[in-house]
C-alpha cells in the first residue's frame, strides 16, 4: 500500500468508530433523550469486547456481548432519567464515570494484551483497482454494515411510522402521548439503541481498529461522538461526513511522520479536541437552524404533565 | 409501567436532607454486592474505607489534604450548576492553573522572595480563568455547548501539560522522568503541623465556602443565578442577564480550579507533574451534587468524599482492591443521589389512584 493509500484506508477505520457511536446517540436525542454516558459505555464495552474477544477467540461473540454490555449500561441512565425523571445532563455524567470505573476493573488483568484484528474482505477485481481498490474494498465487513446501518436508520427516522413516533417523542411527548404512542417506551428504546451502538463502537475500537486493551483507550472519542450529532444538526448524512472528517483528524499523526514535519506529538494528540471546539463553535453560531433542527424537547425531563 | 411518579405540591424539604444518606445507603449496598462477586471481604473493605482514614493524626490529616480542593473546586461548580451552567472542565482549568503557577519557580529555581508565593497564587487563579473564559465566550457569543467545550479543554490542557513536561520544562536532573525540578521552600506553602503534608493552603477554600455561602443565601447576585437555573424564561422576563450567568460561573469555577491546581504543585507534590489533578475536577462534580448543591452541603459531601478517596488509597493496600473501585463508587453514589432525589419533588403514584385514573379516562 502506499501512504496516501494507507492513509485514507485508516481514516475509514477511525471514522467508523465514531460513526457507530454517533449514529446511536442520534436516535436517543431524536426522542428527547440527551444521553451524555457515551464515553463510557464506550469504554465498558470496549473493555468487555476485548476480553470476551480474548478469551474465546471469536470477534463476532465479542460484538454481541460488548452489545449487551453498552445495552446494560445505558439501562442504567434510562432507569434514572426516564422512569426516575432525573436531570438527563447530570445522570448522563454519572453514567459515564460509572462506565470507565468499571472498565478500568474488567480490563485490570488484560492491560496491553493483544487480540489478532479479523483479515478485512477482499472484494475480487474492485480490490485491485488502484487507490480506490486498497481504500474502498479491502476493509473490515463492520466498515461496510456500519455505512449499511447509517441508510437503514437514515430511512427508519424519515421515512417510516417508527421514525415518526420517535421524533414525535423528541419534539413534543404530550403530543406523541395524545396519538397514543408509549413516550415511555420508545425513549426506554431509543436509549438502548443508543447504548448497543455505542457498544459496538466499543468493541470495533479495542478488537479492530487498536486489537489492544489499553486502561482509557477511548480517549475523548465518545465525546466526539456526541458533538458530531450536533455538527450533523441531527442529520444522518452530515454525520456521516463529520465523521469521515473525524477519522481523518485523527490521523494526522500519522500524516506528519510521513512527511517528516517536527510538529510536537502532543499537539497532534490535541488536534482533534481542538477542531471540535472550532466547529463546534461554527455551526452553533447559526442559532436559528440549530434551532430549527434540535429536537425541541431534547433533555426535558417528560413526567406526564404539561410542558411549563 | 410498573413505577409511577406524581409531582408533589412543595418539595419535601425534609427529603432534600435524607436523600445524599439514602445515596450512601445504597451506593453501599451495590458496592457490597460487587465486592462480593470479586470475592473480598466486607469487613476488611469497609474497615478501609471507613476507620482507617481516621486512625492515625497522619492519616486525618491527609483527609484534610483532598478535603481543601475537593471543597473548593465544589463550591465554585454548585454556583453554576444551579444556573444550569455545566462547567465539566474543572480538571483542565486546575491543569492551567498549575501550569501558569509552576512557570515561576520553573524560571526563577533560585528566588526565595515573600513575593514567590503570592505570584504563584495569583497565576493559578489566571491560568483557571483563561482556561475557563474560553468556553464562556464560545457559548455566549458562538452559542456552543460549554459542556462539550470545557471536556474538549481538559484533553487539550493535559497535552500541554505532557509537553511541557517532556520538553521544554523537563528537570534536566530528573532521570529523564516527565517531571519539572522540585520547587524551593519559598514556592511552597508551609505545612500547618510540621512534618505533614497538610498546609496553610487549607484557608482559601475555607474562606471561599463562607464567601460563597453568604452570596447564595444572602446576596441578590446569588438568588439571579439561582432563578436563571430554574425558570430560564422568567430570569430573561425579570431582566437578568443568562449571559452574565454563563461569565460569572465559568469565571467562578476556572479561578477556584486554578488556584486548587495551584495548591498541588506548590503543596503536596512540590513540583508539576503527569498526575498532577489527581482527578479532583471530576470528583468535585460529584461532591456539588452529594451537597445538594448547597455551600453547607458541600462541605459535608467533600469531607465524606475526601473519606473516601484515602480509604481508597488504604484499601489498595489491606484489602488488595483495585484502583477503580474509588471511580465507580464514585459513579453509583451519583447515581443513586440523582434517582432518590426524585422523591424531593414526587411522590409515589398509590397503585389505586392510577386504577381510578384509567377507569375514569374510559369512560
Amino acid at each position: 500500500m502506499t501512504p496516501l493509500e494507507f492513509f485514507l484506508a485508516g481514516t475509514m477505520s477511525a471514522a467508523t468508530v465514531f460513526l457507530l457511536a454517533a449514529l446511536g446517540e442520534l436516535v436517543a436525542e431524536k426522542s428527547g433523550m440527551l444521553n451524555l454516558g457515551v464515553e463510557g459505555m464506550m469504554a465498558i464495552s470496549a473493555a468487555v469486547g476485548f476480553v470476551v474477544t480474548y478469551q474465546t477467540g471469536s470477534h463476532l461473540i465479542g460484538f454481541i456481548v460488548a452489545g449487551a454490555a453498552g445495552i446494560g449500561i445505558s439501562m442504567i441512565f434510562a432507569i434514572v432519567s426516564i422512569t426516575f425523571l432525573a436531570n438527563q445532563v447530570a445522570t448522563g455524567l454519572a453514567v459515564g464515570i460509572l462506565g470507565l470505573g468499571l472498565s478500568a476493573l474488567i480490563g485490570k488483568n488484560y492491560e496491553s494484551f493483544t487480540v489478532t484484528a479479523p483479515a478485512s474482505i477482499q472484494i475480487p477485481v474492485l480490490s485491485d483497482i488502484p487507490l480506490v481498490g486498497p481504500v474502498l474494498f479491502q476493509q473490515n465487513i463492520v466498515v461496510y454494515l456500519t455505512i449499511v446501518m447509517a441508510i437503514l436508520i437514515s430511512f427508519c427516522l424519515n421515512k417510516t411510522r417508527l421514525g415518526l413516533a420517535i421524533r414525535a417523542c423528541g419534539e413534543n411527548p404530550k403530543a406523541a402521548e395524545s396519538l397514543s404512542y408509549s413516550v415511555f417506551k420508545i425513549r426506554y428504546g431509543a436509549v438502548a439503541f443508543g447504548g448497543l451502538m455505542a457498544g459496538f463502537a466499543g468493541a470495533y475500537a479495542s478488537t479492530i481498529y487498536t486489537p489492544l486493551w489499553a486502561d482509557g483507550m477511548i480517549a475523548g472519542r465518545g465525546w466526539i461522538a456526541v458533538a458530531l450529532v450536533v455538527f450533523g444538526t441531527w442529520k444522518t448524512g452530515r454525520i456521516f461526513l463529520g465523521a469521515y472528517l473525524f477519522g481523518m483528524v485523527s490521523l494526522g499523526e500519522l500524516v506528519v511522520q510521513s512527511f517528516g514535519l517536527a510538529v510536537p506529538s502532543q499537539l497532534l494528540t490535541a488536534m482533534p479536541f481542538i477542531v471540535t471546539i472550532v466547529v463546534l463553535a461554527i455551526i452553533s453560531s447559526d442559532r436559528a437552524r440549530l434551532r430549527l433542527h434540535a429536537p425541541y424537547s431534547l433533555g426535558e425531563t417528560y413526567d406526564g404533565s404539561e410542558p411549563q | 409501567m410498573l413505577l409511577q411518579f406524581e409531582r408533589r405540591d412543595t418539595p419535601s424539604k425534609t427529603l432534600v436532607f435524607a436523600t445524599p444518606f439514602i445515596a450512601i445507603a445504597i451506593t453501599i449496598i451495590l458496592s457490597s454486592i460487587m465486592l462480593l462477586i470479586q470475592g473480598k471481604s466486607l469487613l476488611t473493605t469497609f474497615f478501609s474505607f471507613f476507620i482507617e482514614p481516621f486512625e492515625s493524626t497522619y492519616a486525618i490529616s491527609e483527609v484534610f489534604l483532598k478535603f481543601g480542593p475537593l471543597l473548593f473546586i465544589a463550591q465554585a461548580l454548585a454556583i453554576g450548576f444551579r444556573a444550569k451552567v455545566w462547567n465539566i472542565g474543572a480538571e483542565g482549568q486546575m491543569i492551567m492553573g498549575a501550569i501558569l503557577a509552576s512557570s515561576v519557580p520553573v524560571y526563577f529555581t533560585d528566588s526565595d522572595s515573600v513575593f514567590l508565593l503570592p505570584a504563584m497564587i495569583l497565576l493559578g487563579a489566571f491560568g483557571g480563568l483563561v482556561w475557563a473564559a474560553i468556553p464562556a465566550f464560545l457559548r455566549t457569543r458562538y452559542n456552543a455547548n460549554e459542556i462539550l467545550v470545557t471536556l474538549m479543554l481538559t484533553s487539550v490542557a493535559l497535552q500541554i501539560l505532557y509537553y511541557l513536561l517532556l520538553g521544554p520544562w523537563k528537570d534536566p536532573m530528573g532521570f529523564n522522568f516527565p517531571q519539572t525540578v522540585m520547587f524551593q521552600d519559598a514556592a511552597l506553602f508551609p505545612p500547618i503541623i510540621f512534618g505533614f503534608r497538610l498546609n496553610y493552603s487549607l484557608i482559601i477554600p475555607i474562606i471561599f465556602t463562607i464567601f460563597v455561602w453568604i452570596y447564595m443565601e444572602k446576596h441578590f447576585g446569588g438568588f439571579k443565578l439561582t432563578v436563571g437555573g430554574l425558570a430560564p424564561h422568567a430570569a430573561t422576563y425579570a431582566g437578568y442577564s443568562s449571559n452574565g450567568a454563563v461569565w460569572k460561573s465559568l469565571l467562578i469555577a476556572g479561578m477556584a480550579a486554578g488556584i486548587a491546581g495551584m495548591s498541588e504543585v506548590a503543596g503536596p507534590i512540590g513540583q508539576l507533574q503527569r498526575s498532577v489533578t489527581s482527578g479532583y475536577g471530576y470528583s468535585a462534580i460529584i461532591v456539588a451534587y452529594l451537597g445538594a448543591l448547597h455551600p453547607i452541603g458541600i462541605v459535608f459531601a467533600a469531607f465524606f468524599l475526601s473519606v473516601i478517596h484515602i480509604g481508597g488509597d488504604y484499601a489498595l493496600v489491606t484489602a488488595d482492591l483495585p484502583i477503580s473501585s474509588v471511580h465507580i463508587f464514585q459513579g453509583l453514589l451519583l447515581v443513586s443521589y440523582l434517582a432518590s432525589f426524585t422523591l424531593v419533588n414526587y411522590q409515589f403514584k398509590p397503585r389505586k389512584a392510577r386504577i381510578v385514573e384509567i377507569e375514569s379516562s374510559l369512560t
